[in-house]
């Protein structure tokens, strides 16, 4: 019964989760990089924008200058590894640890700083709260303010924008960057200035995402980000595992990944329910990705099916990223 | 068209791999020029290739295409000059996009990139005209993913993209070497279709010697990081194999090239 009461509330962060895994799908499966910056401008997105709205910023500006810092934060891991040749991992690790420090400037030295929510003017200035999924329930608020609906409003809203961005000239030629180098450089494509745009859009919804999760929590904490690349990474894989077969449409795989995030939360939700320790999450995140990404390694090393003979010019690289 | 002066390429300087790929190779082509360029293992001739493609900066000499300064200009940037078919069929295209939308990356060649549509319908119809020149059914399968299509069939669709904008210079780097011999011959029975109908200033090279012989109206040879045969006109269509060779040993000065040559 206590976990059909909660599905509501990981639905909700479900969604907001799933802002960043689109994120991480844009560096993990379009550009193949992998990005850990991700795990400290997730807590950036979520500073800047509880110190701004606290000291009295519109919430939309807020939100925008949550945006934009995670921008910034992908920017420098981009400029790291383009300009001074370092490699995106380490580029990542890199401004994940120098975030931690910029994070808790931007929190006034301060681990934890909340939204105060106990006066109602407050709390209904917020877009997202998880008081909100009660207050819908009990009929004291119209549905559409309840945090599915917001966000998931919002999740459509990013889905068409890059929808539409990797459609343009710019967009693909992040996608042939991140499909094949020497064939993007071949056609003129700053490979490059690519990275870095991948990058910065990235850890802009990353940021975005934090933002709103920290209006959800009406709280911002410096861990927050912790693990948040182990949550994208399994969302990614959730979504291509159980859709890859069925959704073609890139924007379909935007949602996938999306749903994937909100079935990880559903999961933990259950695992929770049956009376786990919630300090063991992080630990079984880990494993539940460790496992999804070997699946492929181990389908391509010991599983040899007939088909693969004849195509063997496309098997070799379409075999793991025609997902 | 193409000037190349004196340039020279060490990799691992300093190191006990130090091998120095070019030793002062000068290159003049005119417009027009269909080049093929034979040569041992490791005699330079992809590194040539690579240097005015400008994968890496050359230690010494200069490269020019139509008087335009080359040497220090980034790879992307060269490509606005210069199309490129590479000897693996995989490094050509784009596995993960569609055929259509790999022709499209590469008739924006050398011209920014902005945030209008990647590609347009009108577009569509004169992909289809020119995937009809390759006679491979590529034009009913333009939504088809390249990593779907055969090693042959990719090497064709790079063709195709190295020359949907008209290059001023192209670059076949043994583009048909790792095809099996019918659809090797079929790609290069397309080069010599495409090059000859926009008359392209090409630079082929091949490890096939007869190839060599009966393609292109300029023949070089390379050696140990330097042009040792430079044969054009009337002298190059009389070649034959075994005078090829001959000559070859009398510039080396050596037989054991003749094993080399004729079984890389």
């Amino acid at each position: 019964m206590d976990f059909i009461n909660a599905l509501p509330g990981a639905v909700s962060q479900g969604l907001i989760w799933g802002i960043m895994a689109i994120g991480v799908y844009i560096t993990y499966k379009i550009l193949d990089i992998a990005d850990l910056t991700v795990d400290g401008s997730f807590c950036t997105g979520a500073a800047v924008f509880v110190v701004l709205f606290t000291g009295g910023m519109n919430l939309w500006l807020a939100l925008l200058a949550a945006l934009i810092a995670g921008m910034l934060a992908g920017l420098v891991t981009g400029l790291l590894h383009t300009f001074c040749g370092i490699p995106a991992i380490l580029a990542g690790i890199l401004t994940q640890l120098s975030l931690w420090s910029v994070n808790m400037a931007v929190m006034g030295m301060k681990a934890t700083v909340a939204i105060n929510v106990t006066t109602p003017e407050m709390l209904d200035k917020l877009l997202v709260s998880l008081r909100f999924v009660k207050d819908v329930s009990n009929g004291t608020r119209p549905f559409y303010r309840h945090p599915i609906f917001v966000v998931g409003l919002l999740t459509v809203a990013v889905i068409a924008v890059l929808y539409w961005f990797f459609g343009t000239e710019l967009g693909c030629s992040l996608r042939a960057t991140g499909s094949n180098q020497n064939m993007a450089r071949a056609q003129g494509i700053n490979t490059n200035v690519a990275k870095v745009l991948g990058l910065v859009l990235s850890n802009g919804l990353v940021s975005l995402s934090g933002a709103l999760l920290a209006q959800y929590n009406s709280a911002s904490e410096i861990n927050m980000g912790r693990g948040a690349i182990v949550i994208g990474l399994a969302a990614v894989i959730i979504g291509d595992v159980i859709f890859s077969k069925i959704f073609r449409n890139f924007a379909l795989k935007l949602l996938s990944v999306s749903i994937g995030a909100i079935i990880y939360y559903i999961v933990i939700q259950a695992v929770l329910a049956m009376g786990l320790n919630a300090n063991y999450l992080k630990a079984l995140s880990a494993i539940v990705v460790a496992i999804f990404l070997s699946i492929p390694y181990w389908k391509g090393k010991y599983i040899h099916t007939k088909a693969a003979v004849p195509a063997q010019a496309g098997a070799k690289m379409g075999g793991d990223l025609n997902a | 068209m193409l000037d190349v002066k004196n340039i020279y390429k060490t990799f691992n300087a300093g190191t006990v791999n130090e091998k120095t790929a070019l030793k002062g190779v000068s290159l003049h082509l005119d417009p027009g020029d269909f080049v093929t360029v034979i040569g041992g293992n490791g005699a330079g001739k992809s590194t040539l290739l690579n240097a005015v493609a400008g994968v890496w900066p050359v230690d010494a000499g200069t490269i020019s295409i139509g008087g335009v300064d080359l040497t220090h200009m980034p790879e992307h940037k060269r490509a606005k000059y210069i199309g490129r078919v590479f000897q693996d069929p995989m490094m050509g295209t784009a596995a993960t996009m569609q055929i259509e939308e790999n022709l499209a990356l590469a008739a924006r060649r050398g011209k920014s990139r902005s945030l209008r549509a990647g590609i347009t319908k009108a577009e569509r119809e004169e992909y289809i005209e020119r995937l009809k020149i390759l006679d491979l059914g590529l034009e009913d399968r333009l939504t088809s993913k390249v990593g779907l299509l055969s090693g042959g069939q990719r090497q064709a669709l790079t063709l195709l993209m190295a020359t949907l904008i008209k290059p001023q210079l192209l670059l076949l780097d043994e583009h048909t070497a790792a095809l099996d011999p019918k659809t090797a011959a079929k790609v290069l029975d397309a080069t010599d279709r495409i090059v000859s109908k926009d008359s392209l200033t090409t630079l082929m090279i091949t490890h096939n010697m007869k190839d060599a012989i009966t393609h292109g109206n300029r023949l070089i040879m390379m050696y140990e990081g330097r042009i040792v045969i430079d044969v054009s006109g009337e002298e190059k269509k009389k070649l034959t194999v075994p005078q090829l060779l001959e000559l070859f040993s009398k510039v080396s000065g050596s037989d054991e090239a003749d094993d080399k040559l004729l079984l890389s």
